[in-house]
């Protein structure tokens, strides 16, 4: 099986990608991820204000089989939450990278990018 | 340790199905998605590779009073082609594993048959052999668990599928009921039971025919996932998971099925069953649905609404078919009614619940 790893994307060996523009960042769990998952049925995730550290956890995604936390790739702070995600939760499987996003931060330190696998380095790692 | 593997193994190897352990067994736990072979099972048909079931034969004269000494449920009165849904229970009264208890039909080699469940074989097979000897009983146990495949096509559509590849008169059958006859050609025993709540069929074949088997009955393969969240809706017990012998120690009164303890039988655990019958159990199994956001997991805390502990979740999921997040658990008698607000302690956070009355869905 082949799992899309989007080129412009970086991600954390725990499966969670960061799309950067300039200081701003979008976060979410890649397609492999969702497919390990299954279903996903509950997705928990903080609120607009809240701030996350790089490596820690900041929230759950449920599917029907398994619970699995979501580590924050960067460090930043929450500007925005894809409220979608508390109803449709299927996003994450159907759309990983795109509908099912679900922050985006402020970036606190634009150099951790650095420490994140790119995505030749994230595909080794799945395949 | 090596995990064993079912005769399908090699054509699940061709699919893309997940593998887990269960009972010491490699299986497919999701084929597709778990939402898709459930919704199949409850809309049409699906079928599921269950060869991690035991299959123990008892035969001889004796057979039926040995059988009895060691299940609940009232051995006697099953005819040949009959079956009953039984606890194995210690001198305690304590559950060990739950099985079906099958008198084959005539023209079959063996008397009975039981299915204990995945991984328990090897012991209940020395359970029946100890308590032969010690009884001084004339019968034969043999551990047939990988003589036999065992295939469940379950849905509405089951019967109509199953139909074109057997010549048992499949409508004849009614629950419980177990027939020999053909599936695809090979010579099996087809009974009237299930997991799922739906209308369907377990086939048991010869291991060396299995693939045979499971490839002419075209339909949506389901995994252990699927299996799990459709016995769920049911508040159908999972051995291991809503009760174990030594971890989760329950009696058949607790778990919720103690009409199949027959007081008016001799069996191991009889007369503590019957002190436990008589005060009532101090907790119970229950539905529970959550009001709130979340899922509820096996191991999570069940508290009152100012947040006393009552009991825990054994099981829980998001029901596929409901949409609704539910639960088995066992709280403490006074809060067993149905429709009891309760909360479910989900991560820290207590979540909005009440219990109620299963199976989840009517079927």
């Amino acid at each position: 099986m082949s799992f899309d790893v989007p080129d412009d994307l970086r991600y954390l060996d725990t499966h969670e990608w960061v799309r950067a523009t300039d200081a701003t960042a979008e976060i979410g769990i890649s397609d492999f991820a969702q497919d390990e998952l299954g279903d996903v049925v509950f997705v928990e995730l903080p609120d607009e204000g809240a701030e996350l550290t790089a490596g820690e956890d900041f929230g759950v995604v449920e599917s029907i089989k398994a619970v699995s936390d979501v580590y924050a790739p960067v460090s930043g702070t929450v500007t925005a939450v894809n409220d979608r995600l508390r109803d449709e939760p299927e996003l994450l499987n159907e759309d990983p990278y795109g509908d099912g996003w679900m922050l985006e931060i402020d970036l606190t330190d634009e150099s951790e990018l650095d420490d994140l696998l790119s995505p030749a380095d994230y595909r080794d790692q799945i395949e | 340790m090596t995990l064993r593997s079912s005769p399908l193994s090699g054509s699940h190897a061709r699919t893309d199905a997940s593998l887990t352990d269960f009972g010491g067994w490699e299986m497919p736990v999701e084929f597709d998605s778990i939402r898709a072979e459930h919704e199949a099972v409850r809309e049409a048909v699906g079928k599921f590779d269950v060869s991690h079931m035991g299959q123990v034969t008892v035969s001889g004269p004796d057979a039926a009073a040995l059988t009895q000494r060691l299940t609940t449920n009232d051995v006697s009165a099953l005819d040949p082609g009959e079956a009953q849904y039984a606890a194995i229970t210690d001198a305690d009264g304590v559950m060990l594993d739950d099985t079906v208890v099958y008198r084959l039909p005539d023209g079959v080699d063996d008397d009975y048959l039981f299915v204990p469940n995945a991984g328990h074989d090897g012991e209940m097979t020395e359970r029946w052999l100890t308590e032969r000897d010690d009884r001084g009983l004339d019968a034969a146990v043999t551990n047939r668990t990988e003589e036999y495949a065992m295939i469940a096509v379950q849905g509405p559509e089951a019967p109509d599928l199953l139909a074109a590849e057997t010549d048992v008169a499949l409508g004849d059958l009614t629950r419980f009921e177990v027939v020999s006859g053909t599936v695809a050609g090979i010579e099996s025993l087809v009974a009237r039971t299930g997991y799922t709540g739906e209308r369907g069929f377990e086939v048991l074949c010869p291991w060396s025919s299995a693939e045979t088997v499971w490839g002419a009955l075209e339909c949506q393969s389901c995994g252990l996932g699927a299996r799990d969240t459709l016995r769920l809706e049911m508040g159908f017990l999972l051995s291991g998971q809503d009760f174990h012998p030594t971890e989760d120690p329950r009696t058949p009164y607790e778990a919720g099925i103690g009409w199949t303890v027959k007081l008016d039988t001799e069996f191991v655990g009889r007369d503590a069953l019957e002190a436990v019958e008589a005060e009532g159990p101090d907790e119970k199994l229950v539905g529970i649905e959550l009001i709130d956001r979340g899922v509820p997991r096996h191991g999570y805390e069940v508290t009152t609404p100012d947040g006393e502990p009552i009991g825990r979740v054994t099981s829980g999921t998001m029901s596929p078919t409901l949409g609704e997040p539910i639960a088995l658990g066992y709280v403490s008698v006074a809060h067993a009614e149905p429709d009891t607000a309760v909360r479910v302690v989900v991560r820290g956070e207590p979540k909005k619940a009440r219990t109620r009355s299963t199976p989840f869905l009517d079927r």
